[in-house]
């Protein structure tokens, strides 16, 4: 499989990044070499190899339903580039 | 040519924990905006989420309901996409290895009911259920004043979302409809969710095509097990009532089978109802949104829910299999052997969990009282379903704000059993017991209701009775049996209603025969 520049602006439309000309082949050939190395893994044998998921040895951690209310919310309010009373603003967006 | 409509049904029900999926802020309905919000469910750097426990029993004991199979392994993972009521911009949601799959729904298709009053039952197949976190509230205008921004409240975000995926298996809006009554009525009973479609807490997405039905001819060529060609679907989306789910899908068929009949093809997207305008629309918006990028969320470590891993986490589910509430099939098949009650009244009774409770209540206290099951069972459900309910339903009233509760209508069907009224006064006495909250005895009391079984008394009456209605009893006497009613009537007008019905017949009979 190989990335072309159509693939790197469709990545970064998705992501909403605005890249040059120069990161569009920049990330191409960077993505390409980053795919190029994971071919290597396909001369392994892996079918008797479960797919990781996660690379840690824990499983099952969970919390008691409880409530414990934050406090700072006007704190987090505060990051917001717009607000409006309690609200966040933001650009319409609307269907 | 004729066409047979495929819908899948995709649910989204809020689980009722009290604090979030993956944080401890309250999941509470209606507060100031932005104040159940924290670092967690806001997305801020450097945050972990934990996954809330209550939430994961609550979405296996449904599962185990509709009778799918727990994975042995379920893994979280991130949903990514773009959208201002999304802080993270993903969501937390479930892809691969769902908690479970592969289970089905049995809903009673109740159409014609009503004539045959033997619905007619369907397996529905369930795909998956999966665990998710709810997003955030837009608003776009305050009041009837339109915004030309838009304001975000996160104290949606987060709360445990349940999403019940149904296969395309549902063939009309109709039995949409029913499923998603049932899938509702047993969500109810499994405790799991208010299902409170206008506070949004069961939502409801459908993919709809239609395919055109082969001819006869073609069935007769077609072997069994050959397998049936989906049409292009649309998803269909805004469904927020059972009326719009109807409407929508109906409108979305007809819209497809139109476009197939003038030779168009339909184009897979996703479509909004408008349910002002009763159409279904294009969300161009959307077209792009369809690439999610899925992967495996680091933060959260895998669920193990099989005793092949570990004999404790085994237990976890079993412990939740075996305490799983009796469900509203369950429910009706008791209530028809144990109370002897039709399948249409059985139906009726256990439509709701809070309606079954009441009648089971009311059972229960009557038989405190010393009275026979059989006998009291039926005429239990009579008053319900016919005078209880109509009175509530005319009123939208849920069962819960009857001001008749169970013992008062035990109270009430004991004077009627035990003869102190008649059935006629009853309902009189039941129209008050609904206004006033009095208990029937004390109505029946100050009214001087009592039913009047002294046989010398209504011997008087029915004599008085005979003497003004000398035309009547000619009739009767020449043959026209039917003019005993008009007596009967008369005889009761004279007593307000109080008259025993069975006394007043008999000894009318005996006077008339003697006169």
């Amino acid at each position: 499989m190989k990335i072309t520049k159509k693939d790197v602006e469709y990545v970064a439309k998705l992501a909403r990044l605005a890249l040059t000309e120069e990161e569009k082949e920049k990330f191409c050939s960077q993505l390409n070499q980053i795919l190029l190395y994971m071919e290597k893994l396909n001369e392994l044998e892996t079918k008797d190899v479960p797919p990781t998921s996660h690379v840690l040895a824990l499983k099952n951690v969970w919390r008691e339903d409880e409530v414990k209310p934050f406090t700072h919310t006007k704190e987090i309010l505060k990051n917001a580039p717009e607000k409006e009373g309690n609200y966040f603003k933001v650009k319409k967006v609307i269907e | 040519m004729n066409y047979q409509p495929v819908i899948g049904l995709e649910v989204h029900c809020q689980l009722k924990t009290k604090s979030k999926l993956f944080c401890a802020c309250s999941t509470e309905f209606g507060l100031p905006a932005n104040s159940n919000i924290c670092p967690v469910c806001t997305g801020q750097p450097g945050v972990l989420p934990v996954l809330n426990k209550k939430a994961v029993e609550y979405a296996i004991r449904t599962a185990i309901a509709l009778n799918c199979k727990t994975a042995q392994q379920s893994i979280f993972a991130r949903k990514n996409y773009f959208y201002p009521d999304l802080p993270k911009n993903y969501q937390i949601s479930q892809y691969e290895m769902p908690l479970a799959e592969d289970g089905y729904l049995e809903i009673l298709n109740a159409e014609n009911a009503e004539i045959s009053r033997i619905p007619r039952k369907k397996r529905i197949g369930i795909q998956r259920v999966h665990l998710e976190e709810d997003a955030g509230k837009l608003l776009h205008a305050v009041g009837s004043q339109e915004l030309d921004y838009s304001l975000v409240d996160f104290n949606r975000t987060g709360i445990p979302l349940l999403e019940i995926v149904s296969a395309p298996e549902i063939n009309s809006p109709e039995e949409a409809y029913f499923y998603l009554q049932t899938l509702k009525m047993n969500l109810q009973y499994l405790d799991v969710s208010d299902c409170d479609m206008e506070k949004g807490s069961l939502r409801c997405d459908g993919n709809v095509s239609v395919v055109a039905e082969p001819s006869n001819l073609e069935l007769e060529r077609k072997v069994a097990g050959s397998g049936k060609k989906l049409g292009v679907k649309t998803e269909i989306k805004n469904m927020n009532s059972f009326k719009a789910l109807k409407e929508a899908l109906s409108y979305e068929i007809n819209r497809q089978i139109e476009v197939l009949e003038s030779g168009g093809k339909i184009v897979q997207e996703t479509r909004l109802w408008d349910a002002d305008r009763g159409i279904t629309q294009s969300m161009r918006s959307k077209e792009y949104a369809h690439d999610y990028r899925y992967f495996p969320e680091p933060d959260l470590v895998p669920l193990i829910l099989s005793i092949d891993h570990d004999l404790r986490e085994e237990n976890f589910v079993a412990e939740i299999k075996k305490n799983l509430p009796e469900l509203p099939a369950q429910r009706k098949e008791r209530f028809i052997k144990e109370y002897q009650l039709s399948e249409y009244d059985a139906g009726v009774v256990t439509a709701e969990k809070k309606l079954a409770d009441y009648y089971e209540d009311t059972v229960k206290k009557l038989q405190v009282t010393g009275f026979k099951l059989q006998i009291v069972a039926k005429t239990i459900a009579n008053w319900i379903t016919t005078e209880l309910l109509g009175k509530l339903n005319a009123e939208k009233k849920a069962i819960i704000d009857s001001p008749i509760k169970p013992e008062d209508l035990a109270g009430l069907i004991k004077l009627i059993q035990e003869g102190t009224i008649s059935g006629k006064i009853a309902k009189t006495v039941f129209e008050e017991m609904y206004n006033t909250g009095k208990k029937a005895e004390k109505i029946v009391q100050e009214k001087g209701l009592v039913q009047l079984t002294d046989e010398k008394e209504i011997a008087k009456i029915i004599e008085g009775v005979l003497r003004e209605n000398e035309t009547i009893v000619r009739e009767y006497k020449a043959g026209k049996e039917r003019a005993l009613g008009a007596l009967v009537g008369a005889v009761m007008k004279k007593t307000q209603g109080r008259a025993n019905p069975q006394l007043v017949n008999k000894i009318l009979e005996e006077k008339l025969r003697s006169c």
